[in-house]
């Protein structure tokens, strides 16, 4: 999951790096309150999960009072590549004589954690890795040995630092890196990492993706109740259903995530627009379908159903009885397509037989079925 | 023949005790496998329905000869569970369990590469391996899959897979091998690993290979492909319309920076002299093609 910068900061001066005071808001009154209480000049952020804040105009320096005000109406409710801007985070401002780039994340080809540090930063680490791949140092780090401080300082030498800020610099990588793996991070990445007129070095910037898999071992729940999702995703997410939005207007579910691809994939294939990916697992029960077509049934768009279920050790009599006991139990505003293949599929088939009618069809192949519902979508919308 | 797993195989159950591993453990034996024992250091020396339960990997190996593991421990004691499985002395450990935090798989991954080179690793999050016939470990639905030969299978995907073994059975089509990798960022066992051993195995004559957005491993399998496997391949590829920046239901499924996409992973491997079914089914159909021309 996504940090907010200001959650990141936190995150990252928990783990006893610099960061700057700051206050999060979300509202002018209090935006104003909070630079009062930190003392201007301030810097005025959006908080929103996406890049770009800068040239949107989500970032703006405030050397009064007054411009804070005046900045804070102007971001809130600002459209920053469709993200609405909600909060604000308001930071004592920052001289900069330097700018770097840091990040850790996986390699997933190396199955090592790579390390990337450039005297390049405040830019898009993507230009410079295409323009000036040489100006980026780049390090393998075991996750058994963990990162040494003799590697750590051959590292930051070879990214051609100012030789001023080495020490300081390697101090606060070493704590990067353990904040990436003690915090359970898929990403961390501050971008800039400053050097301040004074000579000392200081996190400005921070994006931090945490691994959902690991709130056994942290407390997530903060986070997860700031992520972006729009009302579908939320009502799956609560129902611990395995879904993503999309724009079209064939409703999905299928079991695996595999099979949830291929069926949003064969719906684009025939000609059709997918609503959602939805997965409900290997099993296929009367609880999960019955949820799954809820979700689904309050999607304003979706015009036509596709369950698409291939069942394993789940036989296809359990399947048929969790479709029919899910109909009874939700009122279906759109009409569905069944394609139902796998262990005692024949069986599952005859089980549902009996109820079928222009609301409830079966297809024999999975193409089959993506182009039923196509078509019943697009007749109504039509 | 089979790669990894056949009739001489002997599994111990780590979390035997436990609703799932019980479940999938009791299918396992009565498909035929050799469900030799189960560990929990609470209940050593009990047994859950004739099968002997111990209180370490090692007694169970030491005790009954078992060769492999198969977890079925909750995320959270996974990683200690692989350890103590490569220190316990088995030859490959199976993991099922979902949900595993990417930096406990990076770290047993990597440990048993240094300290255990000889123990095989496959998961997390995956449904197991399947020679049919011989040996079943996991949660695949044996009964859909037809024994012999002579096409080797190796998938990221759980019910794609199943749907593969269950589609060429219906083509009367027998399988060696079924390996799922799993859909995890960190997977133990390869594309490659099984292209490997598939290229070896005298009894697969042909691999299919069902991939999916994310990573890269089908690229690099693409590679190996065409500089080391002589055997013809059918490839299928899910998520060929999946938005960018969203986890498609798989930890490593995401398409990010406009890497891991489906098409990229398609054009490496059409490249490499692979057949491309643009569904599973005509992934189906192509295979039953190049059988017949075997």
């Amino acid at each position: 999951m996504d940090l907010f910068e200001y959650q990141g900061k936190q995150f990252f001066a928990s783990y006893g790096m610099p960061v700057s005071p700051g206050e999060a808001v979300t509202t002018v009154h209090d935006a104003v309150a909070a630079a009062e209480r930190l003392g201007t000049p301030v810097m005025v952020k959006a908080q929103v999960h996406t890049g770009g804040r800068g040239k949107a105009g989500g970032v703006k320096f405030a050397a009064d009072i007054d411009a804070v005000r005046t900045h804070a109406s102007n971001i809130l409710g600002l459209d920053i590549r469709g993200h609405i801007v909600e909060n604000l985070w308001i930071e004592k401002a920052s001289d900069i004589a330097e700018e770097y780039y840091v990040s850790f994340t996986l390699d997933r080809s190396a199955k090592k954690h790579l390390g990337m540090l450039s005297a390049e930063g405040g830019v898009e680490i993507e230009t410079v890795a295409e323009e000036t791949p040489d100006a980026i140092a780049k390090i393998w780090v075991d996750p058994v040995d963990g990162l040494t401080e003799d590697q750590c300082r051959q590292w930051v030498l070879a990214a051609n630092l100012n030789p001023d800020v080495t020490d300081q610099t390697v101090e606060l990588l070493l704590k990067l890196y353990e904040a990436y793996t003690s915090g359970d991070a898929d990403l961390v990445e501050i971008n800039p990492l400053i050097v301040t007129p004074e000579g000392k070095v200081h996190v400005l910037d921070a994006k931090v993706t945490l691994d959902g898999n690991a709130g056994f071992r942290h407390d997530l729940a903060p986070f997860d109740a700031t992520q972006p999702r729009d009302e579908r995703e939320a009502a799956a997410h609560a129902k611990g259903l395995q879904y993503v939005g999309l724009e079209g207007s064939v409703g999905v579910i299928a079991n695996g995530a595999g099979l949830a691809m291929s069926t949003v994939d064969v719906v684009n294939q025939v000609g059709g627009k997918p609503a959602n990916f939805l997965d409900i697992g290997g099993g296929a029960n009367a609880d999960v379908m019955a949820g799954a077509l809820e979700v689904i049934n309050n999607d304003p768009d979706v015009q036509s159903i596709f369950i698409n279920i291939f069942g394993g050790i789940t036989r296809g009599e359990e399947v048929a009885n969790g479709i029919i006991e899910a109909m009874n139990r939700v009122n279906i505003a759109s009409p569905i397509v069944i394609r139902l293949d796998g262990t005692n599929a024949d069986e599952g088939r005859a089980l549902l037989e009996p109820h079928l009618s222009d609301r409830l069809m079966m297809a024999p192949t999975m193409l089959e079925a993506a182009r039923e519902a196509v078509a019943l979508a697009e007749g109504a919308a039509s | 023949m089979s790669i990894f797993v056949d009739e001489n195989t002997k599994v111990v159950y780590q979390g035997l005790t436990g609703s799932q591993g019980r479940y999938y453990g009791m299918l396992n034996r009565d498909y035929g496998t050799q469900v030799v024992a189960g560990t929990n250091p609470k209940k050593a020396g009990t047994d859950v329905e004739g099968v002997p339960i111990f209180a370490s990997v090692a007694d169970a190996v030491e005790a009954t000869g078992a060769n492999v593991s198969c977890v079925f421990i909750p995320a959270a004691g996974v990683r200690s569970a692989v350890l103590e499985a490569a220190e316990g002395g088995v030859e490959l450990i199976v993991v099922i369990t979902e949900g595993v935090p990417m930096h406990d798989e990076a770290f047993f991954f990597n440990k048993l590469e240094t300290d255990y080179p000889g123990v095989r690793l496959l998961g997390p999050n995956c449904p197991g391996l399947i020679s049919p016939g011989k040996a079943n470990i996991g949660i695949t639905a044996g009964h859909i899959a037809k024994e012999g030969g002579p096409v080797g299978i190796v998938s990221r995907s759980g019910t794609l897979t199943y749907q593969a073994l269950y589609e060429l059975k219906q083509k009367d089509i027998g399988c060696t091998t079924c390996v799922g990798i799993g859909g995890d960022p960190v997977p133990g066992t390869s594309f490659i690993d099984c292209l490997a051993a598939f290229e070896e195995d005298p009894e697969t004559e042909a691999v299919m290979m069902i991939g999916e957005i994310g990573g890269s491993a089908e690229e690099e399998a693409a590679e190996f492909i065409a500089a080391n496997v002589s055997k013809p391949v059918v490839a299928y590829i899910a998520g060929l319309t999946a938005p960018p920046g969203k986890k498609m239901g798989h930890a490593g499924a995401i398409v990010s920076g406009g890497k891991g996409t489906a098409q990229a992973k398609m054009d490496a491997l059409a490249a490499a002299g692979v057949r491309i079914g643009q569904s599973p089914s005509e992934a189906g159909d192509i295979m039953d093609e190049v059988v017949a021309a075997l």
